[in-house]
């Protein structure tokens, strides 16, 4: 059998689902922007000593709040120093390297836990699903920000503790949108298809019900990345996230807060690089959801 | 209907009962809450002494049980902070967060409803894509960045707001704003969404067909039918929003129940802190309480439920 399509057949049948998804992928301009941006963020994330061009820890007291190249600077600091004199374009390129290690640790913890209790309670049923739907209620009472901060508080600011409390709070949408969506495909005929011919649950979950459930699983990853990296931004800010020296960017808002009258930019470059961040990862969420879900296909 | 409401109710407690033990357990995450209130330079004996003073020295559960009964009466202990009782220092300054989060549904409401309506009149239109840019952006703003901006455009270079405090209402225009405007997306989202819907069925194509004026259609039959689920999205959000007050109050310095949970958080006010999580879960569970009731009390559908 050769793999190559026949040129008729193909005709015929028109494009394959792949292709379609292709296609509509190609044609959704939010989605190609979102990942045009997030691609680039990490590779500035990955690549930040060698774009880098100061050591993002490095103080120079003689040289602070140097402004940005646009406001009457120099090239040696493009977008100027903070209060400490370190060289702030440093500090944004290694504080991406934050966002994005919290943002996807966080949403991959948290996506373990909520999938696991959706799709149980989803496949379960009965009094499975009547446990994790109240345990979600639970969640949803709680109060995000100020758990976390009293968590984080007590336990002691670290990117560990930050990645940590955020993965075990953000788990809510992940089990209420794996529930639903585990709901409908084990209806399905080849669900009890499986269960007719004695296949093992874990078997029929991870081969019939995964896959199918897949594309809902990383719509929720991409808006959860995005929830926790606003989340350790306004935790930093208030001062009980990560803890300086380290470069965040919310930390970086909150030490130019104190200078904001005479230096607005120290504020507005990490905001405006963290809405970006932000944004493109929204974005490219609900292109993901718009270009695989029937409803999206118009 | 009623049963309804007493199987919801019956959720609702256990809910609060549930948040209430997580919230007391949060005193025992440290490891030893006596040797983390004694300070990292008391002694052996000094950290003794305030085991027993604060009775910590007793099985969990019983003071647990303690706890909540004593909540239950509205007594939720003393400050380690401010010496005074929790209960009166954080109705205080609840007043000060209900106006606040009160003032905020009402701005997402009178920008989300309207810009959602004229969305779903006119699909692709230009208001269309305005509102979907404003729900976008205001998806991804950071909120404490939002507020410090709205500070130095209207309060510093402009002059028109004062930057900080509680004084006067016009102290609360810049934080409603910003939480309002946190609110806002997923309101105008899914009045959009449910103005689509409605629009295409039939029962509009009846009022139509039978010679309403276009306004009687919008909004005698439409938006009526369209608004029953942002009422209970309002009423989650409103939840959402009392918690999410504490990154607004410490922008703008409103000394509200917000700030003080940050204040005692950063003070390690655990007494304080216990009682701000509770309360604000029970505001979450009584704001989704009322509205599952009232989405049940206008559409019989979802008494099954």
């Amino acid at each position: 059998m050769s793999n190559a399509p026949d040129p008729l057949l193909q005709e015929i049948q028109g494009p394959s689902p792949r292709q379609m998804l292709k296609i509509r992928a190609l044609g959704h301009k939010g989605l190609l922007f979102g990942m045009a941006v997030v691609g680039l963020l990490v590779l500035i994330a990955i690549l930040a000593p060698v774009l880098a061009p100061h050591d993002p820890y490095a103080q120079s007291l003689m040289n602070r709040m140097v402004p940005p190249v646009f406001m009457g600077g120099t090239w040696e600091h493009p977008l100027g120093t903070d209060h400490l004199g370190r060289d702030y374009l440093s500090r944004l390129i290694y504080g991406a390297r934050v966002s994005l290690l919290i943002g996807a640790v966080a949403a991959l913890i948290s996506g373990v836990i909520g999938t696991a209790m959706g799709v149980a309670a989803g496949y379960f049923g009965g009094k499975v699903d009547a446990v994790v739907t109240f345990l979600i209620n639970v969640r949803l009472a709680m109060p995000v920000v100020l758990v976390a901060l009293a968590v984080v508080a007590i336990l002691g600011g670290s990117l560990t503790v930050v990645i940590c409390v955020l993965g075990f709070l953000l788990w809510d949408r992940f089990a209420v949108v794996m529930r639903a969506s585990t709901l409908q495909v084990s209806r399905r005929d080849y669900v009890a298809a499986a269960q007719v011919i004695g296949a093992s649950t874990p078997r029929i979950v991870l081969t019939e019900i995964m896959p199918n459930i897949f594309n809902n699983l990383i719509v929720v990853i991409t808006l959860e990345m995005a929830h926790a990296i606003l989340l350790e931004a306004a935790l930093s800010f208030l001062g009980l996230g990560v803890q300086p020296p380290t470069p965040s960017w919310g930390l970086m808002v909150s030490e130019g807060k104190n200078m904001m009258l005479f230096e607005p930019w120290l504020v507005l470059i990490p905001g405006a690089v963290l809405f970006v961040l932000v944004l493109a990862i929204n974005l490219m969420g609900d292109g993901l959801r718009d270009v695989t879900s029937p409803e999206g296909r118009s | 209907m009623l049963t309804f409401i007493l199987k919801r109710l019956g959720l609702a407690l256990l809910v609060a009962i549930t948040v209430s033990f997580i919230s007391f357990s949060l005193l025992f995450l440290s490891g030893d809450p006596a040797a983390a209130l004694a300070g990292e330079t008391a002694s052996g004996e000094d950290i003794e002494a305030i085991r027993r003073l604060y009775g910590f020295d007793r099985p969990m559960l019983v003071q647990y049980g303690e706890w909540l009964f004593s909540a239950l009466r509205g007594d939720f202990g003393e400050s380690y902070y401010f010496k005074l009782p929790v209960a009166s220092l954080i109705a205080d300054r609840l007043q000060v967060t209900m106006l606040l989060g009160l003032c905020g549904i009402l701005f997402a409401l009178l920008t989300a409803v309207p810009l959602g309506v004229a969305a779903a009149i006119r699909p692709n239109s230009l208001i269309d894509r305005l509102a979907l840019f404003l729900s976008v952006a205001g998806q991804a703003m950071p909120s404490f960045w939002f507020g410090l901006i709205l500070i130095v455009v209207l309060a510093i270079q402009l002059g028109w707001l004062p930057p900080s405090g509680a004084s006067t209402w016009r102290h609360f225009i810049m934080p409603t704003i910003v939480l309002g405007y946190y609110a806002m997306p997923a309101i105008m989202r899914l009045t959009r969404a449910g103005m689509l819907d409605v629009l295409e069925s039939d029962f509009i194509r009846t009022a139509r067909a039978k010679g309403a004026g276009e306004t009687r259609v919008l909004f005698k039959h439409a938006l009526r039918n369209a608004i029953i689920p942002v009422v209970s999205l309002a009423a989650v959000q409103m939840g959402f929003m009392l918690g999410g007050s504490i990154v607004v109050e410490s922008v703008f310095a409103l000394h509200g129940a917000g700030f003080l949970a940050w204040e005692s958080i950063a003070r390690n006010d655990l007494p304080t802190v216990q009682a701000l999580i509770l309360v604000f879960s029970m505001f979450y569970i009584i704001f989704t309480f009322l509205a599952d009731v009232l989405n049940a009390w206008l559409d019989p559908r979802m008494r099954s439920a």
